[in-house]
């Protein structure tokens, strides 16, 4: 491992400002990484030589004392950004041959500001999976392996290439999008941070869309410095996005002072939940202890309609994947099978380009929105939606954030869950509630489980409060110290 | 409430999915288990609760009705799988 790619974003930016090494050695750094791990499967699409040219660009702009916020510093994407001229899958093969001839304005922004694209990440097809094992170019491999025992572990989902190359020092950062926990589960999972940014605060234009009302992108990184840093770039309001917020960017990295003193942290009781492993509580009560020794106030809080959110995701998603993912047609882009009529080319390019995954979202989708079940199902769901934004709204009366754990249990297996899709769904069961109420939120690496892999816990915070969400995690960061890194077993492969 | 193999067939149809004979039993159990899992929203009562259509609580905003882009018919068709003097092509619809 070079010690170009052990740096943070934030002294990457600040060693390139000093001059210690240029913009074209850290890329260059990062694409030997990037080649050496292969064996993870992070990466669907390498963009080396361009990476290598805008590396360049950048040296010269640095050396001209000129240059962005993220000037020089390589990053990776998840493959659900347009990204105009290198290809664009949503881990689909449905998307077979997709070149977009435009750019998603996260990443626009992002290079706008200098950063260089290192190449598109792995994920679970469409986003719709927590573990990657549905992404048509197979699964992501976890860096992290439990003690003493080899067998690969995904590495969440579905931000699962982002969140493996993030932990194995594969990039300085990467983006992810998150509609019920995609970004936070896999950060979990893999001993990274991970925010999930308010509902309207970065822009979805040019993100393949899932589930419209949910779909937020979010940075995923090794502290959560360089999850402000990235924020910062990332946020802002867009025309081209009706429901991207025309809110100030406040400076994110700023805001991190590391005090908390009477800050009043919310613990809700519906969070234990049965089955959670008994580590998972411990973690839990050390989060707590750690805020509390900080200075801050703990208060327990009620989320008493938190058992409902995850069937009510389970309508939602759907409908909207449904509707969204009518434009797969076969006729404007992506795969086309024959057909003898119109329809049945339709029905050919969808039977063969959609994964199993997708097909039963889709389905489940059409069902709970065809003639006689909307009120049911869809109508009824949001309602429940209005419910735990209620609960939340309710306990950002009393405190200014929640503490959770991120997900139920550490990394698991590969195959571990996939016969039972409800069982799978159970991944998302604390992450959930904040994509369904438009809340920021944030997984930070705070422990180790006994197997020695690691563990998230979670913020959740009031809308558009991400500066003192990311405040708070970063007192626990402190707290929980330097976080460990994966053996790099993979570079021996 | 449960979905049957025919069920499915009709679902597929109209999802424009192309779904063969011998998957439809795998899917219609696969989608009970979901559907049993939702169902347990039918008990909580919800008659005075509005519904939330959005993850924001923005209006929408307004915009001058103006043409801001197009005249790209390269960039348009870039991608079509199927493309002839300047259209996308289809299998033919009118006899």
């Amino acid at each position: 491992m070079s010690a170009l790619t052990a740096l943070t974003l934030a002294e990457a930016r600040d060693g390139l400002h000093a001059r210690q090494f240029s913009a074209t050695e850290l890329t260059a750094a990062h694409v030997a990484a990037i080649e050496a791990a292969r064996p993870l499967n992070a990466f669907i699409t390498e963009t080396a030589e361009r990476a290598l040219d805008a590396a360049a660009a950048a040296d010269q702009r640095l050396g001209r004392g000129e240059g962005g916020a993220l000037e020089g510093l390589p990053l990776a994407i998840k493959d659900l950004f347009c990204t105009r001229g290198v290809a664009t899958t949503a881990g689909s093969r449905i998307l077979d041959g997709f070149v977009p001839t435009y750019e998603s304005t996260v990443t626009a922004r992002l290079w706008a500001a200098g950063a260089v694209l290192l190449g598109k990440l792995n994920l679970d097809e469409f986003a719709m999976g927590s573990s990657t094992e549905s992404s048509c170019f197979g699964t992501t491999i976890n860096p992290w392996r439990r003690a003493g025992d080899a067998t690969p572990l995904v590495a969440g989902g579905s931000s699962g290439g982002s969140s493996a190359a993030v932990a194995a020092g594969l990039c300085l950062g990467a983006t992810g999008t998150d509609t019920g926990g995609s970004i936070r589960q896999p950060a979990a999972f893999t001993g990274i941070v991970g925010l999930k940014p308010s509902y309207g605060r970065c822009s979805r234009f040019g993100i393949v869309a899932f589930a419209s009302s949910l779909d937020q992108a979010g940075p995923m990184t090794r502290t959560v410095r360089d999850a402000a840093i990235l924020l910062g770039t990332m946020a802002g309001h867009d025309p081209q996005d009706s429901t991207s917020v025309p809110a100030p960017v406040p400076d994110y990295e700023a805001a991190l002072t590391g005090d908390v003193r009477g800050l009043r942290i919310g613990v809700p009781r519906e969070y234990r939940v049965d089955g959670m492993a008994p580590e998972i509580e411990t973690l839990w009560q050390q989060g707590v202890a750690w805020l509390k020794a900080a200075g801050a106030t703990i208060v327990e809080v009620s989320l008493p309609h938190t058992h409902h959110a995850l069937p009510a995701y389970y309508i939602v998603a759907p409908a909207e994947a449904s509707s969204n993912l009518a434009r797969y047609d076969g006729v404007r882009f992506g795969l086309r099978v024959p057909g003898g009529t119109l329809d049945e080319m339709y029905e050919n390019t969808r039977g063969a380009g959609f994964g199993r995954e997708v097909k039963r979202r889709i389905l489940i989708g059409t069902y709970v929105l065809s003639h006689g079940y909307y009120d049911a199902y869809y109508l009824r769901a949001q309602k429940l939606r209005s419910l735990i934004a209620g609960d939340f709204a309710q306990a950002f009366a009393a405190v200014d954030a929640i503490l959770t754990p991120t997900t139920p249990s550490p990394a698991f297996a590969l195959g571990e869950n996939s016969d039972d899709p409800v069982a799978m769904y159970l991944n998302d069961v604390f992450t959930v509630t904040a994509n369904l109420a438009g809340l920021p939120a944030l997984s930070v690496p705070a422990g180790r489980a006994a197997n020695g892999l690691p563990l998230g816990l979670q913020l959740i915070g009031r809308a558009f409060d991400e500066a003192r969400l990311l405040n708070i995690g970063y007192a626990l960061e402190q707290a929980a110290g330097p976080a460990p890194k994966p053996a790099r077993w993979w570079e021996a492969a | 409430m449960s979905v049957d193999p025919e069920t499915v067939k009709r679902i597929a149809r109209l999802a424009r999915i192309r779904v063969d004979q011998d998957e439809l039993a795998g899917f219609a159990a696969e989608l009970n288990g979901i559907l049993g899992f939702i169902e347990q929203l039918a008990s909580v009562p919800v008659d005075q609760v509005p519904a939330m259509t959005s993850g924001v609580d923005l209006a929408l905003p307004w915009r001058a009705d103006q043409v801001t882009d197009g005249g790209n018919p390269e960039i348009v068709l870039a991608n079509a799988p199927g493309r002839m003097e300047g259209f996308y092509t289809v299998p033919k619809v009118v006899e």
